[in-house]
């Protein structure tokens, strides 16, 4: 006992030094399929450009609503077939060149990564003229990836004394159809990471009601068995 | 007795026919219809059998996976995903036998707990008790070469952690890593192996052993919580234990409630939290394994944590790490001297005095707080402040873990005195509820 006096005593002169960085929550609702079309539209059209998504098929869209005829006129890549899975053509050998590293697989990144962090971090990009691609993030920091959105959200700067990010110039969206956007874009990428997800909870509720039932039947089964144990 | 029964079974029919050269009747009734477990087992007498059923699941589900699974380095991770994508339900599939690795670690140190308590490795069932103890190393393997398979971040730097613990044995060490790997580092090699290991020896020495301790356990009767050998008290005209009631039908509708509820626990999981919050399935093991990077931050699964923790709490003699490896290696092996470090007259908690209640509630928290550490880094508690002497600069967590390695191993070092120390109350005849 007496150890862990000592312990809670010492305890208080112990520092902390753990830095955590304050994710944002993403607002993620996975049965809102307006949302999931939209972020796959921007994921087809900005992310896909390097980010492959190698184990996630354009025919899977079909499960948020989007038709095969939509699929195949507004999505699909020329060449590209809908039971296809979303690759891109550029090589992991010379992004490593052109980027310092590969662009990642984005197929399952909501579940290595987290929605928040993906929310938090595509809204952390400010302009930083000492990286190569002149853009730096405060999520990762010293991220190997330039801002591609910057266009649509104009560029922010960091506060060196603040520590917070501050708007630089405007971009063609506003703070609040940006994040809106970005939203859309990660729901979307939380789906992909687990299309079947909403129907694996779906199929939950009637497994647990059987098996209540189950259960029920069992302790009956087991009460009439047991009358004569003494 | 057995033979008299065997001959004594005719029955007409087809089961008449095997029976005349199979023994199929005079087995169910051994096994089964005429063999008689206490009468008093209690909520903790379930996790046997949930063991069992857990294992054919893994079975089950093992061999549906085997099926689409690619055992090799470049396509292993992209297979998995396929299997959770492209395969009609599988999905539940993995989730089933990701979610099964974790629940059966759960249910058999359940199962082991209520041997502690019970007294159940106590003469006659130490042979029972071993054979038990081995099914928990072979379970530890198996669970250990499966979660190389998924090729993920974790998968890779977990199995490169472990076997590098061989590295530290002296002399022999180096060669011997290399050997088990296959490959100066985790590589193609060493997954095809482990898949080999996984999917093909221990699953057959597992179904093996288990048939041993299930054969072990039906030759000395099942212990119960009161500690009392039921075959004492036997009716005098029938032969049967008086307080004996024959496993079917009475234990297998029981344990039908048992399995009931731990269904809806499996089930829970696997429908609503198959990750169960990074415990059963890792965020970074959706990373595919990159020789190149080394996460941050490696645990291995929760359930080898605790032995984890005492590995990092050893400190390094003379440079080597061996001590720690050693440690880590002796903290579970010890498992297997209990039947012979129990001095106690008795059997059961109930009946044993004071001392070992509190030296099993110190095991108990010690095994706990020991697998929590062994999920986070050990600077999670930062240091002590470098004017305390001695302490100066150790990582708070490391010196708790210490601490707790020290009871963890006094439970059964000092076992032999507490236990004979200890003031025993009496047993009765006759078992209670």
């Amino acid at each position: 006992m007496k150890m862990f006096a000592i312990i809670f005593l010492l305890y208080s002169s112990i520092s902390f030094s753990a830095e955590n960085i304050e994710l944002s929550k993403a607002p993620i609702d996975l049965t809102n399929n307006q949302s999931l079309q939209r972020g796959a539209k921007t994921f087809i059209n900005y992310c896909l450009n390097c980010h492959s998504a190698n184990f996630m098929r354009y025919s899977n869209l079909q499960d948020i609503g989007l038709s095969a005829e939509t699929i195949k006129n507004d999505l699909l890549f020329t060449g590209d077939k809908i039971g296809d899975t979303m690759s891109v053509n550029m090589s992991a050998k010379d992004s490593k060149k052109w980027f310092g590293a590969s662009p990642p697989d984005l197929s399952v990144v909501a579940r290595s990564r987290g929605a928040d962090w993906i929310y938090s971090y595509m809204r952390g990009f400010y302009s930083d003229p000492s990286r190569p691609m002149g853009w730096n993030n405060t999520v990762y920091v010293n991220s190997a990836m330039p801002h591609i959105l910057w266009e649509l959200q104009g560029e922010q700067i960091l506060n060196p004394k603040t520590k917070k990010l501050e708007k630089f110039s405007s971009g063609k969206l506003n703070a609040k159809e940006y994040d809106a956007m970005i939203a859309d874009l990660t729901n979307y990428l939380v789906y992909m990471s687990e299309p079947d997800q909403l129907k694996r909870k779906k199929m939950g509720y009637y497994v647990i009601g059987f098996l209540l039932l189950l259960l029920f039947l069992t302790i009956k089964l087991k009460k009439e068995y047991w009358r004569d144990i003494k | 007795m057995k033979k008299d029964t065997h001959k004594q079974i005719k029955s007409a029919g087809l089961i008449g026919w095997v029976d005349e050269r199979f023994p199929l009747s005079s087995f169910i009734k051994n096994h089964l219809t005429e063999y008689y477990a206490p009468k008093n087992f209690n909520f903790w007498y379930f996790f046997g059998a949930l063991a069992l059923f857990t294992f054919v699941i893994q079975i089950l589900t093992g061999i549906f996976l085997t099926m689409y699974y690619k055992p090799d380095a470049a396509q292993a991770f992209a297979s998995v995903e396929f299997i959770m994508r492209d395969v009609s339900f599988g999905w539940l599939i993995r989730y089933m036998h990701s979610t099964g690795a974790s629940l059966f670690f759960v249910v058999i140190y359940l199962h082991m707990f209520r041997g502690l308590m019970y007294g159940s490795y106590k003469k006659p069932r130490e042979l029972l008790w071993l054979f038990g103890v081995a099914i928990f190393l072979l379970l530890m393997a198996e669970s250990f070469f499966g979660y190389l398979l998924p090729w993920g971040q974790m998968s890779y730097w977990g199995a490169q952690v472990i076997v590098n613990l061989f590295a530290t044995i002296p002399f022999i060490g180096p060669d011997l890593a290399e050997w088990v790997r296959g490959d100066y580092l985790v590589s193609d090699a060493t997954l095809n192996r482990f898949f080999a290991f996984h999917v093909i020896a221990l699953p057959l020495a597992l179904a093996g052993l288990i048939m041993c301790h299930l054969v072990a356990l039906h030759e000395v009767g099942s212990n119960n919580p009161d500690g009392i050998e039921i075959k004492d008290t036997k009716d005098k005209k029938t032969g049967i234990p008086l307080d004996g009631i024959p496993f079917h039908p009475y234990y297998t509708v029981k344990d039908l409630i048992g399995l009931s509820v731990f269904l809806i626990v499996f089930a829970s999981i696997i429908f609503f939290a198959p990750e169960m919050g990074g415990y059963f399935l890792e965020a970074n093991n959706f990373v595919p394994a990159n020789p190149l990077v080394t996460p941050s931050h490696i645990a291995p699964t929760w359930y080898f944590t605790p032995f984890y923790s005492i590995l990092r709490a050893v400190p390094p003699i003379l440079g080597s790490q061996f001590p720690g490896v050693a440690a880590m290696g002796l903290s579970v092996l010890i498992f297997f001297f209990v039947p012979w470090l129990d001095k106690s007259k008795v059997r059961s908690i109930r009946y044993k005095g004071i001392l070992y209640k509190k030296w099993l509630a110190a095991f108990v928290v010690s095994f706990i707080i020991l697998g929590y550490l062994g999920t986070v880094p050990s600077n999670i508690w930062g240091q002590f402040s470098s004017i305390i002497p001695l302490l100066g600069g150790v990582d708070v967590a490391t010196f708790v873990a210490r601490i707790f390695t020290v009871v963890y191993f006094a439970f059964f070092i000092m076992m032999p005195i507490y236990s004979k120390k200890d003031v025993t109350k009496k047993v009765p005849r006759r078992v209670t509820f």
